[in-house]
C-alpha cells in the first residue's frame, strides 16, 4: 500500500500544469494490466485524468529520462518537465546531476514517498494467470485465471531491492507530497557476503550458472540511470568488442564485468538492472559487491547522496591498499 | 491415438530419447528452458520457455566458417557436421506456428541451408494450452492452443498424456515409442479440448483484433502520429526481439580468433542502434523508426510478403519481458482503435 | 587441478614506459633470467591499463596478466598509479568475487632501478601462475588452438 494515492499525484501534476510552473510531466501510463505500467509524458489534465496511474508496480526510475526530455528542443523545454521522484530515485537525480548530464533548471522534481514495489514475478511464483493485483492494507489482492482471487502479504511480495532499502530519504526535490523518510539500516550485502562466504568454486559455478542465462538484450544497461554514454563500447563496431553474439559463457562475464566497473563508484543501487532482466539474473549482487569493497577499502559512500561529491574512481589518497590486499576477504572468510 | 499416463511420463521421455536426442522446458532460476532430457529432469509446469524454441533452428549464435590464411592463401573450413534427428517437446502452439513464420524467410530461395538442415532434422512435438496465461493473444491471429500445429500433438489431462501423430515423421517417432504408450480413443480428449476453447475466450485479450492489420496498410500506419507517444519511452534494448519467437533478424560477423578468423551469424534486433548499418550509416536514426519497424514487419510488412500471414503468433513474452511494459497488444490498440476498442 | 609436465602458461606484463619497462630492460642488461613467457605490454602509465584489457588478455589466452608501474609517489604523470591501484583493487577483488582465481592477476610497483626486483617478480608470478595451470575460467574457446 503507497503513502500517497493516485489522486494527490494527479492534482499536484494538475496545479503545477495550471500555474505554469511545468509543461509536460513525467510519470506513470496504465498498461493491459496493473504489472505493466509505461514511463510517460503527460501533457493535460485529461490525459492525467485517463492513463495516469500510481500502484505498486511503477518502479521504473525516471531520472535517466530526464537526459533525452530536457535535450528536446524549445519550445518543449520552455519550461521545466514534472518529475515525481521515488526517495531511490532521488540518488541517480543527483548523480546525473554530478555527472552533467542534465541541466537542473529544466527540470521540476516532486518527490513522492514509497513504501516499496511489488515485484510481479514474485507473484506469479504463487498464483497462475494474474490479472489484477490490488492492494488492500497490508496486502495484495490478486485476481487470477486459475487460481480464484488470491490476498498475498505485500511484505512478501516486495522486489528484493524494496526489502532492502537503503533510503526512504529523498536527497533532491523541489517540492515533497508527504512526509520524508529517514536513511535505513539496510542489511543489503547479506547476499553479497553469503557469496564471499562460499569457497572460489562455489562462487565461480553461481556466476557460471546465473550469467551463461545472459540473452545480451541489453536491458540491464539500456535501463540503467549509471549507462549514459552516446555510444556504448559494446555498440561500437571499431571498438574490437562489440558483440552481439552471446557466443560464450566468456563474453557474458567480460560484458557484465565491464559494465560493473565502469558503473562503480556511480551506481546508486536503484536496481533497476535486476528488475529488467528478462533472465533474473542478480545483477544488482556485481554492483553491490563493489559499493561493499568501495566502502571497505576507502570509506562508505553513496553515490548520488549529494551532488558533486567525488566518486572514489576518480579520487586516490596516497596511503590507499594495495591490490593484493583487496582480496584479504577471501581468507578471512575462508 | 496413443496415450501415456502422467506418472509414467518419463517412460515416454526415455523411450523418446533412445532414439533421438529430446528436449524438454525445464525450470530455471530464469524462467522455463528447453533443455536436453535425462534421467531427472522434470517438465516445467510453465506456460513458455522464455526464450522461445526457435533456438533450435534458428541459434542465437553460430558458426557459419572458419577462415586461415597462410601467406597468400585462404583456406575455407565449412564447420558443420551432419546433425541428427531430435525432438522438441513440450511446444506451444503459438511457437509451432513461429516456425512456419521462419519456414517462410529461410526456406524460400536462396534456402538458409543451416536452416533447412536443423528443421529437417527436427520432430516437433507440440503441447496444447491447458492453462493459457494472461498474456496470450494467439487467437488474433487464427491460432487455435487448442489445436496445435506439430509433427506429433499432445494435450494433457488430469490423468494422462495424449498424443497425436500428425505428420509421417510424427508417426514415425510414436510407432517407435509404442511400447511405452497405450492406445486411446481420439473421444477421451474432447473434453478437455473444450476446456481449452473456454478458457481461451476468457482471457483478457481474447477480444483483440487484427483486422486493422495486414497486407497493403503501410501507408495507413507509416506516418501515423501514435509512433511518437508509443515509442517514446523505448530503451532501445533487444527484449522484445530475444524473446520473440518470430524475429528473424541477424547479423553476420567475422571474429578474429588470434589464429584464425570465425564467421559467425548472430541474433540482432532492429531496436538496437547499430542495426543494418551501412557505410553510408543507419538508416533509421530515431528510436520512433527502429520501433516502428519493428511492429510494421510484424504486422504488415510481413503479411504483405507471405499471403497475409502475420508474423506475430501472440504467445505474450514481450508483454511480460518488456522492461517498461510496452509491447504489441498496446501498439495495434493504439493504432487499431476503432476495431480493437 | 591436473599438471601437464610441458605445459607453458602465456603471462601479459603490463609495464608502464618510465619505470617498469626500464626496469625490465635493466634485467635483461644485467642478464637477469625470468621466464621467456612473459610477455611485454609497454604502455605509457600503468593507468593506461583499461580493465578490458585484461579481460582481453585472458580471453586471447593469457593465463595470468600482471600490471607494472612506478612506485606511488613516483609516477612520471604524478598520480596516474594511484587510480592504477584503486581501479585493479576493486577489479580483482571483483574477480575474486566470481570464482576467478586471484593469483592470476598482480600489480606490482617496479622503479627503473629494481631490474632484479622485476626479474624476482615475474619468476614468483610465472611460478603461481604455473600453480594454478591453465586458465579455464576466463577463457574464450574459439581462441584456443
Amino acid at each position: 500500500m503507497q503513502e500517497i494515492t493516485r489522486e494527490q499525484l494527479i492534482a499536484k501534476a494538475k496545479e503545477l500544469l495550471d500555474k505554469g510552473t511545468v509543461n509536460r510531466v513525467l510519470g506513470w501510463k496504465r498498461g493491459e494490466f496493473d504489472w505493466d505500467i509505461t514511463p510517460a509524458l503527460f501533457e493535460s489534465a485529461e490525459e492525467l485524468d485517463r492513463d495516469f496511474v500510481w500502484n505498486d508496480f511503477c518502479g521504473a526510475n525516471f531520472s535517466k529520462y530526464l537526459i533525452a526530455e530536457t535535450k528536446k528542443q524549445p519550445p518543449v523545454t520552455d519550461k521545466p518537465v514534472l518529475v515525481f521522484l521515488k526517495p531511490c530515485d532521488t540518488y541517480s537525480f543527483n548523480q546525473l546531476l554530478t555527472e552533467h548530464r542534465f541541466e537542473r533548471d529544466k527540470v521540476y522534481a516532486v518527490g513522492i514517498p514509497c513504501s516499496g514495489m511489488a515485484d510481479i514475478n514474485k507473484i506469479r511464483d504463487v498464483a497462475d494467470g494474474v490479472v489484477s493485483v490490488k492492494s488492500e492494507g497490508e496486502n495484495l489482492v490478486v485476481e487470477t485465471l486459475y487460481d480464484g482471487t488470491k490476498t498475498l502479504p505485500f511484505a512478501d511480495m516486495l522486489a528484493e531491492r524494496c526489502a532492502v532499502c537503503k533510503s526512504k530519504k529523498h536527497v533532491a526535490y523541489d517540492e515533497l507530497l508527504g512526509e520524508d523518510g529517514e536513511l535505513l539500516d539496510s542489511n543489503r550485502f547479506d547476499e553479497v557476503e553469503k557469496l564471499e562466504r562460499m569457497t572460489p568454486d562455489e562462487r565461480f559455478a553461481f556466476w557460471q550458472n546465473e550469467l551463461s542465462r545472459c540473452i545480451r538484450c541489453n536491458a540491464c544497461r539500456d535501463v540503467c540511470p549509471a549507462c549514459t554514454c552516446e555510444k556504448c563500447v559494446f555498440d561500437n563496431p571499431q571498438s574490437g568488442v562489440e558483440n552481439k553474439a552471446a557466443a560464450n559463457s566468456f563474453e557474458e562475464k567480460m560484458f557484465h564485468i565491464i559494465r560493473a566497473f565502469h558503473v562503480a563508484g556511480r551506481c546508486t543501487d536503484c536496481g533497476e538492472c535486476s528488475r529488467v532482466c528478462p533472465q533474473h539474473i542478480p545483477l544488482h549482487l556485481l554492483n553491490r559487491k563493489f559499493i561493499k569493497d568501495i566502502n571497505s577499502f576507502y570509506g562508505d559512500y553513496q553515490a548520488g547522496a549529494e551532488v558533486g561529491s567525488r566518486a572514489p574512481l576518480v579520487d586516490y589518497t596516497t596511503d590507499d591498499l594495495e591490490p593484493s590486499e583487496a582480496t584479504k576477504w577471501e581468507d578471512t572468510n575462508a | 491415438m496413443r496415450k501415456v499416463l502422467l506418472e509414467s511420463l518419463d517412460s515416454l521421455f526415455a523411450a523418446i530419447a533412445a532414439k533421438n536426442t529430446l528436449y524438454i522446458p525445464v525450470d530455471t532460476n530464469g524462467g522455463a528452458k528447453f533443455e536436453k532430457w535425462q534421467e531427472g529432469k522434470k517438465l516445467s509446469n510453465a506456460l513458455h520457455t522464455t526464450k522461445s524454441p526457435k533456438d533450435f533452428f534458428f541459434p542465437q549464435s553460430e558458426c557459419l566458417m572458419k577462415f586461415k590464411t597462410e601467406g597468400k592463401n585462404i583456406e575455407i573450413i565449412d564447420t558443420r557436421s551432419e546433425s541428427e534427428d531430435f525432438a522438441i517437446f513440450g511446444v506451444r502452439a503459438c511457437d509451432a506456428r513461429a516456425f512456419k513464420v521462419l519456414d517462410n524467410v529461410f526456406l524460400k530461395e536462396p534456402v538458409d541451408t543451416y536452416y533447412q538442415n536443423r528443421r529437417e532434422h527436427g520432430i516437433i512435438i507440440s503441447l496444447a494450452c491447458d492453462r493459457p496465461a494472461e498474456t496470450c493473444f494467439c487467437g488474433t491471429f487464427d491460432i487455435d492452443a487448442a489445436n496445435p500445429d506439430g509433427d506429433i500433438v499432445c494435450y494433457k489431462t488430469e490423468s494422462a498424456l495424449y498424443l497425436d501423430a500428425k505428420t509421417e515423421k510424427g508417426q514415425g517417432l510414436l510407432a517407435a515409442v509404442e511400447a511405452a504408450t497405450e492406445p486411446a480413443e481420439a473421444s477421451e480428449i474432447d473434453a478437455a479440448k473444450q476446456q481449452i476453447t473456454e478458457r481461451l475466450n476468457r482471457l483478457p485479450l481474447a477480444d483483440l483484433k487484427s483486422d486493422a492489420f495486414g497486407a497493403g496498410k503501410t501507408d495507413t500506419y507509416f506516418n501515423a502520429p501514435e509512433w511518437k507517444e508509443l515509442s517514446e519511452a523505448c530503451l532501445g534494448c533487444g527484449t522484445c526481439t530475444f524473446v520473440c519467437p518470430t524475429c528473424q533478424c541477424y547479423d553476420i560477423k567475422d571474429f578474429n580468433t588470434g589464429h584464425g578468423v570465425i564467421r559467425h551469424r548472430c541474433w540482432d534486433s532492429c531496436m538496437y542502434s547499430e542495426f543494418t548499418k551501412m557505410s553510408a550509416g543507419q538508416p533509421r536514426l530515431t528510436q520512433l523508426e527502429r520501433f516502428r519497424q519493428r511492429f510494421m514487419h510484424k504486422l504488415v510488412y510481413y503479411p504483405e510478403n507471405n499471403d497475409g500471414l502475420f508474423s506475430c503468433v501472440g504467445c505474450g513474452r514481450c508483454v511480460s519481458k518488456c522492461p517498461i511494459g510496452m509491447n504489441i497488444v498496446k501498439v495495434m490498440k493504439k493504432l487499431g482503435g476503432s476495431v480493437n476498442d | 587441478m591436473q599438471m601437464n609436465e610441458n605445459y607453458k602458461p602465456l603471462i601479459v606484463a603490463f609495464c608502464c614506459n618510465w619505470c617498469s619497462y626500464a626496469g625490465a630492460d635493466l634485467a635483461g642488461n644485467n642478464r637477469l633470467a625470468y621466464p621467456a613467457d612473459v610477455k611485454i605490454i609497454r604502455v605509457p602509465c600503468s593507468c593506461r591499463v583499461n580493465p578490458m584489457f585484461i579481460l582481453r588478455a585472458f580471453q586471447r589466452g593469457a593465463d595470468g596478466v600482471i600490471i607494472c608501474g612506478c612506485h606511488p609517489g613516483d609516477c612520471h604523470y604524478t598520480s596516474g598509479n594511484y587510480y592504477t591501484r584503486r581501479r585493479m583493487a576493486l577489479l580483482f577483488s571483483m574477480l575474486d568475487y566470481l570464482g576467478i582465481e586471484r593469483e592470476r592477476t598482480r600489480v606490482e610497483w617496479v622503479s627503473a632501478a629494481e631490474g632484479a626486483k622485476f626479474a624476482a617478480t615475474m619468476n614468483d608470478f610465472a611460478e603461481k601462475v604455473v600453480s594454478l595451470g591453465e586458465n579455464k575460467r576466463l577463457e574464450d574457446l574459439r581462441c584456443k588452438k
